[in-house]
């Protein structure tokens, strides 16, 4: 495969070859994932392909044809495109901040009237991709300055206080461990992390002052469910009542006893996972988990393989992004970690998080095609 | 590509970090589940069995109906009674079956029970018997556990304790009715009853209050197991009517006798309605407790319309106390002066039509306090037709009638005050001055309420105040008929001259004090005396063969067809500070003889305790002592 026309380090291929490349056993995965969540939502609604499943069925067809779109443009156009994306994709986490609709005390939407938009789901890719520009352009001599990570500070700093006023502590979260761990990936020094850590640790007083109310009720009452049996820790309670009982055989579909009595909060969207592992038990749970852990070798795999720093940044940022979103979710719905309004990625009910999802995988297939690829320090002058 | 390859090294050995971070967390995953849904296992599925977690509501306990002095008129009582919740009783059917056994249920109650739980949602319950003895309500607890979805409750039910006297008044709840279900689970609830009449429709919203909920946790079998969260919600504010307790008893007493009756006490400077009665009444209470259709079917098609509150709803000719208003309407437009004389040789000639008065030999020559205190038809005539139909409809219709008062009660009507244009409009013909004469002695067209006539009466003795009749001391937020008055304010002017007030006064005085049509009912305590009007209406018109053949006594007309007697006044007639009116339906006797009488006696009652001075009258006990003429 390396034979495919090397010319100064840069690879030209038809389309044709590039559909050939495309990773279609991921795809065939990505597909399959999303399969077990039309099941599931055609459950939440008690057997019905409305309102939920149809929709995010076509959700699906209209994801799947942005990702192979994503996967088949060249990546140094996308990495060229990488900073007016975040940019883009700030300004809507900005607008949401002023004219965005409300949802159950949060402002997190924006309502385009075709469909509503949840920017800080966009943001999620959107800031992998500005990282992965931005590092790829960093050589190992410079990671000794610490104004080098100033910038990238900045692009992680902005979006998590946008996202923070929403106020969506989840997202925040995750942007700020998905930010950190291509920080860590691009090679930045251990002993900043600690700085960073001990910093962080020393403005928890000062984040605690600015959380709303409905958070540090989370907070507290992961730590102490039985504060508040009716709130979050009611949800947890049954969340955990619904997996349990689920045992080692599940319910069966449609039969979750749980779930179709309304014990379980929002199960088609963050506890959507709970009602899986009710009606399948612990077999369909570890299945959809193993569905999930291939996803993430595969991302591991075309990163590992990629001849580009941005590729590879590009490819394993995404893989982490997705990894916390599985593992923020589910273990959330298991009573693990607090309730912080993550979606199960490609199951839960959501628009913007499928096509952002999709879009991301189709990126990871666009490295792999083009993992051969090779882009110059400065960036994509030097290719294009 | 030596940076490259140092890239690659670097990359791959901080990967390695972040996938042996990603394989512990996806561990701690698999951990986590492992012990929840195979070590825990068990114990969740224990949990699952007993997990309902119900929210009920708890319907407020609805506001009391007062009297002006904080007696109940309107209040609630225990109701034992057994609901079923279909979501819980499985078969339904097979659960009345074996509900029957232990306390019998008719067929159509059972149908209703199933017809309810079709309309509901499954979760609310539907009450299968109410008011039982305690003996059965003992017997459903003991076999609670053979009828899963069947439980008992202890709710409140409406209770008037004055029974019809107060009925149409405060009116009645019941349960609501298709039409009325708005979305509010509050309403499908089995007890909750909404106001459907009088002052319990009027201010419904008040009395209702605020729903409470309840949240429970309860087993599979519907047993509460633990509450988890209680809001009590609001109860029902209390309404203070503006009626008198022992007035209304006495006055719902004082006409029982007649057969068709309606009589209104008010006082004329406020507008607050003391007493209010109409015979026949009902029992509200039946209302409660779910009236059966029969009974509903001979309430409302009972010809003397017990359901009718004959004050506000019955329309009557007011015959000759609507002189007041022609009197007022000559004397303000200047088409007749105090002094204006006529002659009056027993009937008016008007073409060929000869006019009656009430007196066939006649009155003489009067003036209009003559004219008022003998009733004079053929003054009044003369009056009428000087001063035209059009000014005295104006006058009538400042003076309240003609249109709706306003009180804050259910099924008022308008009466009718005809005027040329109205009956252009809804007759098509040319107005008569013949109508002029019968409009002028309270004949023809002319429709009144016993309110519009008391209210006419208080207007006019206020000293011509636009006061607007009411049943609440002080209205509660929420009212469905917005009150018209500002609180504490008194009424506007209506713009009349004292002195043509004054005549009216005079007149309406000799009417009683001074040998005028109501000699024989005059108050003879010193400081008591009362003022007032008679009107006798004919229901039908009196044959030229009748007239003379003298044939017009009650007993040789059927009942249906005998005159209307009608009686305004109000006492003291020195300072005016209580004003009624008495309409007795058919009498077959006038105003005068019939209901001057109850007027009389109402009025020496309402002086005797006097509610407006501010205390509450002796509770009704030596009633039995007085003397009651009849």
């Amino acid at each position: 495969m390396a034979s495919l026309g090397h010319i100064r380090g840069e690879v030209r291929m038809s389309l044709a070859e590039k559909l050939w490349q495309v990773n279609w056993s991921l795809v065939l995965l990505v597909a399959l994932v999303c399969g077990i969540g039309f099941a599931m939502l055609y459950s939440a609604a008690n057997g019905s392909w409305d309102p939920w499943a149809s929709r995010q069925m076509v959700r699906f067809g209209v994801g799947l044809v942005l990702m192979l779109g994503a996967a088949l443009v060249d990546i140094r156009h996308w990495m060229r495109l990488a900073y007016p994306i975040y940019f883009v994709a700030l300004v809507l986490l900005g607008a949401v901040d002023v004219v965005g609709a409300d949802a159950m005390g949060a402002q997190r939407w924006l309502d385009l009237k075709v469909i509503q938009l949840q920017p800080s789901e966009i943001m999620k890719v959107a800031l992998v991709l500005a990282l992965a520009r931005y590092f790829h352009g960093v050589g190992p001599e410079q990671f000794g300055r610490i104004t080098v990570v100033f910038i990238p500070l900045l692009l992680v700093v902005a979006p998590v206080f946008l996202v923070l006023k929403q106020p969506d502590l989840g997202t925040a979260i995750m942007l700020l461990a998905s930010g950190g761990a291509l920080f860590f990936l691009a090679g930045v020094r251990l002993w900043k992390f600690a700085a960073v850590l001990v910093a962080g640790l020393a403005a928890v007083p000062l984040a605690w002052h600015f959380l709303h109310g409905y958070q540090k009720a989370r907070i507290l009452t992961f730590f102490d469910p039985e504060r508040d049996p009716l709130g979050t820790g009611y949800h947890i309670l049954q969340s955990k009542i619904a997996l349990g009982s689920g045992g080692i055989l599940g319910k069966g579909f449609l039969e979750g006893t749980q779930s179709h009595l309304n014990f379980l909060p929002e199960k088609a969207t963050d506890f959507i996972f709970t009602m899986l592992a009710e009606e399948f038990g612990i077999i369909g749970g570890l299945a959809l988990l193993s569905l999930y852990a291939l996803l993430i070798v595969y991302g591991i795999a075309v990163a590992l393989r990629a001849r580009s720093q941005f590729g590879r940044l590009l490819a394993m940022g995404i893989t982490v992004t997705f990894f916390l979103y599985v593992f923020v979710n589910i273990a959330m719905v298991m009573g693990l970690i607090p309730v912080v309004g993550v979606p199960l990625p490609l199951v839960s009910y959501g628009g913007t998080a499928m096509l952002s999802i999709l879009f991301a995988f189709g990126l990871v297939i666009g490295v792999y095609v083009h993992r051969d690829v090779r882009i110059g320090r400065r960036g994509v002058e030097s290719g294009l | 590509m030596q940076l490259d390859q140092f890239q690659s090294k670097q990359f791959g050995r901080r990967a390695a970090f972040v996938v042996g971070g990603k394989v512990a967390l996806l561990s701690a995953l698999v951990a986590r589940m492992y012990y929840l849904q195979v070590l825990q296992s068990e114990r969740y599925q224990t949990l699952a069995e007993d997990n309902r977690i119900n929210l009920r509501l708890l319907p407020p306990p609805r506001g009391r109906i007062l009297d002006r002095f904080g007696r109940p008129v309107a209040l609630n009582r225990q109701n034992y009674r057994v609901v079923i919740v279909p979501e819980d009783a499985g078969e339904l059917s097979a659960t009345l079956e074996r509900l029957a056994k232990v306390v019998p249920l008719a067929d159509a109650e059972r149908r209703r029970v199933l017809r309810d739980a079709e309309r509901n949602r499954p979760f609310v319950p539907i009450t299968v018997r109410e008011n039982l003895s305690w003996e059965e309500f003992s017997r459903v607890e003991v076999n609670m556990p053979d009828l899963a979805g069947v439980r008992t409750e202890v709710g409140r039910i409406r209770d008037y304790p004055c029974g019809p006297s107060f009925a149409h008044i405060v009116g009645y709840v019941a349960a609501a009715s298709d039409k009325e279900l708005d979305g509010d689970p509050l309403l499908e609830l089995p007890d909750f009853r909404i106001g459907k009449a009088g002052a319990e429709k009027v201010y419904d919203l008040a009395l209702r209050g605020s729903v409470g909920t309840s949240q429970v946790e309860v087993n599979a079998r519907g047993r509460v197991i633990r509450e988890l969260a209680r809001d009590e919600g609001e109860p029902g504010k209390d309404v203070p009517l503006s009626i008198d307790f022992g007035l209304q008893q006495y006055l719902t007493q004082r006409i029982a006798n007649e057969r068709s009756a309606a009589a209104v006490l008010m006082d004329p400077h406020s507008g607050e309605v003391l007493a209010m009665a109409s015979t026949p009444s009902f029992e509200p209470n039946e209302f409660n407790e779910g009236l059966s259709a029969a009974r509903w079917q001979a309430l409302t098609s009972d010809p003397l319309s017990p359901l009718t509150n004959k004050v506000i709803g019955g329309q009557y000719p007011p015959g000759s106390t609507f002189k007041v208003a022609v009197a007022l309407a000559a004397l303000e437009s200047g088409a007749t002066t105090p002094n204006t004389k006529f002659n009056c040789p027993g009937y008016l000639e008007l073409g060929d039509t000869r006019f009656h008065c009430w007196k066939p030999q006649g009155h003489g020559l009067l003036d209009m306090h003559g004219g008022i205190k003998n009733s004079c038809d053929v003054y009044f005539y003369e009056t009428a037709r000087r001063t035209g139909v059009d000014r005295i409809a104006e006058m009538a219709c400042r003076l309240g009638m003609g249109a709706v008062t306003g009180i804050d009660l259910t099924g008022e009507r308008p009466g009718l005050i005809p005027t040329r244009a109205w009956k252009k409009a809804t007759l098509g013909q040319a107005w008569t001055q013949g109508e002029t004469l019968v409009t002028g002695i309270g004949q023809g067209f002319v429709l009144a309420t016993p309110l519009q006539l008391v209210l006419m009466l208080s207007r006019v003795v206020n000293g011509g105040k636009a006061a607007v009749p009411r049943i609440v001391r002080k209205p509660p937020e929420g009212g469905l008929i917005q009150a018209s008055f500002a609180e504490g304010e008194p009424p506007p002017s209506l713009g009349i001259a004292d002195a043509s007030l004054q005549v009216l006064l005079s007149g309406m005085n000799a009417v009683v004090n001074d040998g005028g049509t109501a000699h024989g009912a005059r108050i003879a305590q010193p400081g008591m005396e009362m003022g007032g009007k008679s009107g006798t209406s004919q229901v039908r018109r009196i044959t030229v063969a009748e007239r003379e053949h003298k044939k017009r006594g009650p007993e040789d007309r059927p009942w249906r067809e005998r005159d209307n007697a009608l009686f305004i006044a109000y006492a003291p007639v020195s300072a005016p500070r209580y004003a009624c009116a008495v309409v007795i339906e058919h009498a077959g006797s006038g105003g005068s003889i019939a209901a001057a009488p109850i007027a009389r006696d109402l009025l020496i009652e309402a002086q005797t305790r006097d509610p407006l001075s501010g205390r509450p009258s002796e509770p009704p006990a030596g009633r039995g002592k007085r003397e009651v003429p009849s």
